[in-house]
């Protein structure tokens, strides 16, 4: 085994009767990498991460972490796991529920005492303790779930849509200690179906849909792959309506956008004259003007649709 | 001799998840409280007004109480947690799915036995005598672990609702209590009697509670226990062959 490789998923799959949730999919984490797995509601994310962590099995195919085969005890070992939706144990306290991990983990209880105190401190939550986690907030017990994973100091971890529904303090403050993380060297395995943290986090992402992987690449460079979705976005002094604007030459769609239109084009720089040229035909003022790269979302929705036309 | 390391490994965490079982199912009190109470006032309700003879009353009410209690929380932890939200990650845990039952099936054995003592020191106060203390603590041992995984096995089923659970138990709980020789004694009972009382687990924990404490068992001890190991084996079996099915799909 490649000593460089993290998760190694070959071929994995899953059905749920006739529904296949995930479809024959392929694809190597290395180490030290934090890989976002991107995809929209039902693509098959989740079912993943359960098969990575040993939680269901696979119907066909396999996948292994650092090695060992998933779902064995040395690989759920070495990991450590946000489920998407995953409680602490309500009735006990938030030191109790870190102190219980680290004993389904065989962690010395020293060691255990001594991380426990400082994931706690580094999340906000040591003054609490104490209380019985049914006292929590969601965003405390969020971060309660993510010490529980951390407690056992792992190499890898799976965080299944960790900042999903949080308010924004929970979620930067999740993100950051995930940098913080992948910074001293853990691999991490981040599902989402937020474009702006993948783009945020990921050294490489993946994107899934239907239960098949789509693409996977560093996020920039999946954003320049589109090349068809480049856009401009304008704003006039007054009322245009998009009928117009789509028959200006160069334009391909057009997007409302509040009090601004998106005008998709594959030739910005042509697509700003003619605008020019129109506003002045027209008596129009341009109020505002940007051209745009292509978004990691542009990318994601090209992708996928592309995807819903084949399938 | 690394499978003996995995399996001491897995035993230790199975007492780790019997430690937090017992402190979740005490924090809600009503259930423990019920859980003492009602086996009390069913032995009562058909025990009252019988003029019956403590020796006689005191191994089946060690027997009653033994029963219910080790069957309390053994079927409802599994869906609880599955309900709570908490399986999901016990499951993600270095801990196998056995490891998982075991535990559970240890807290409900731990209590079923501390609970128990209670009825015991009570007929002691009230001047009966246990002959055989030795067979006597092992049969209630091993009678509670017996208990405990036939508590697992009404689980499988893969409903979340604790509920749902409770109700499958008590219907197969409710009867066995009637058939296994506690408010009539084994040779009381006809041969079909009998018969039916054979295939309740608790009528042989009974019986040896009857030749301890009344002097009068109906089976020879040996029988009692093997028939009792013989349960045990079975319900363990069955628990953890199908829990492997069934837990993944509660998530
Ligand atoms: N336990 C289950 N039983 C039946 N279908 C399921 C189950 N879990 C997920 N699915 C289906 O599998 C597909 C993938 O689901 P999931 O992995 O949860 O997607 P995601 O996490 O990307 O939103 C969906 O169509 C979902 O409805
Ligand atoms: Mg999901």
């Amino acid at each position: 085994m490649d000593n460089d490789v993290a998760i190694q998923v070959v071929n994995l799959t899953k059905y749920y009767g006739e529904l296949l949730a995930v479809d024959h999919i392929s694809f190597t984490v290395r180490r030290r990498e934090l890989f976002g797995f991107l995809g929209p509601n039902g693509a098959g994310k989740t079912t993943t991460v359960r098969m990575l962590t040993g939680v269901i099995k696979a119907d066909e195919g396999g996948a292994s972490i650092l090695g060992y085969r998933a779902g064995s005890l040395k690989a759920k070992q070495v990991a450590g796991v946000v489920p998407e939706i995953a409680n602490a144990y309500a009735d006990l306290s938030g030191w109790n529920n870190l102190m219980l991990m680290s004993e389904l983990y065989g962690i010395p209880a020293s060691e255990a005492r001594q991380r426990g105190a400082s994931l706690l401190q580094d999340m906000g939550l040591f003054p609490r303790k104490n209380d019985a986690v049914k006292a929590y907030s969601k965003g405390m017990k969020q971060r309660l779930i993510l010490c529980m994973a951390l407690v056992s100091d792992p190499e890898v971890l799976f965080l299944d849509e960790p900042t999903s529904g949080l308010d924004v303090q929970s979620a930067r403050l999740i993100k950051d200690l995930l940098q913080g993380l992948n910074a001293k060297g853990k691999t991490i395995f981040l599902t989402t179906h937020d474009m702006d943290e993948a783009n945020q986090l990921c050294d490489r992402v993946a994107i899934i849909n239907k239960g098949r992987i789509v693409a996977i690449d560093a996020p920039e460079k999946l954003r320049m792959a589109t090349s068809a979705t480049h856009s401009v976005e304008v704003s006039f002094d007054n009322v245009v309506s998009p009928e117009v604007l789509v028959n200006i030459p160069g334009v391909n769609t057009v997007k409302k956008l509040g009090d601004k239109y998106r005008l998709y084009t594959a030739n910005p720089g042509e697509l700003v004259v003619s605008l020019v040229n129109y506003s002045s035909s027209h008596g129009l003022k341009v109020i505002s003007l940007n051209i745009l790269e292509p978004s990691l979302e542009d990318a994601f929705v090209a992708l996928t649709e592309k995807e819903a036309k084949h399938g | 001799m690394a499978d003996m390391a995995i399996i001491l490994q897995q035993a230790q965490r199975s007492l780790v998840i019997a430690r937090k079982d017992i402190r979740i199912y005490y924090s809600k009190g009503p259930v423990v409280i019920f859980g003492i109470l009602f086996p009390v006032f069913l032995f009562l309700s058909f025990t009252i007004g019988r003029q019956l003879a403590v020796d006689f009353m005191i191994p089946g009410l060690v027997g009653m109480i033994l029963f219910f209690t080790a069957t309390s929380i053994s079927p409802i932890v599994v869906p609880w947690e599955a309900q709570a939200r908490t399986l999901e990650r016990l499951m993600s845990c270095p801990v196998r799915i056995e490891t998982i039952i075991i535990g559970d099936i240890l807290a409900s054995f731990a209590f079923g036995v501390g609970i128990s003592v209670l009825p015991i020191i009570l007929g002691l106060f009230l001047g009966v005598t246990i002959s055989n203390s030795v067979i006597f603590a092992l049969a209630l041992i091993l009678a509670a672990f017996c208990f405990a995984s036939l508590g697992n096995v009404f689980s499988i089923p893969p409903t979340n609702m604790p509920s749902t659970v409770n109700m499958i138990s008590s219907v197969v709980k409710f009867p066995v209590v009637f058939i296994s020789g506690i408010f009539i004694p084994l040779d009381q009972l006809p041969a079909w009697g009998q018969a039916i009382a054979y295939i309740s687990p608790l009528t042989y924990f009974t019986d040896i509670a009857r030749g301890c404490i009344q002097g009068r068992a109906h089976l020879p001890v040996a029988v009692d226990l093997l028939v009792l190991l013989a349960f045990t084996a079975l319900f363990l079996v069955v628990a953890m062959k199908l829990h492997q099915k069934t837990m993944p799909r509660r998530i």
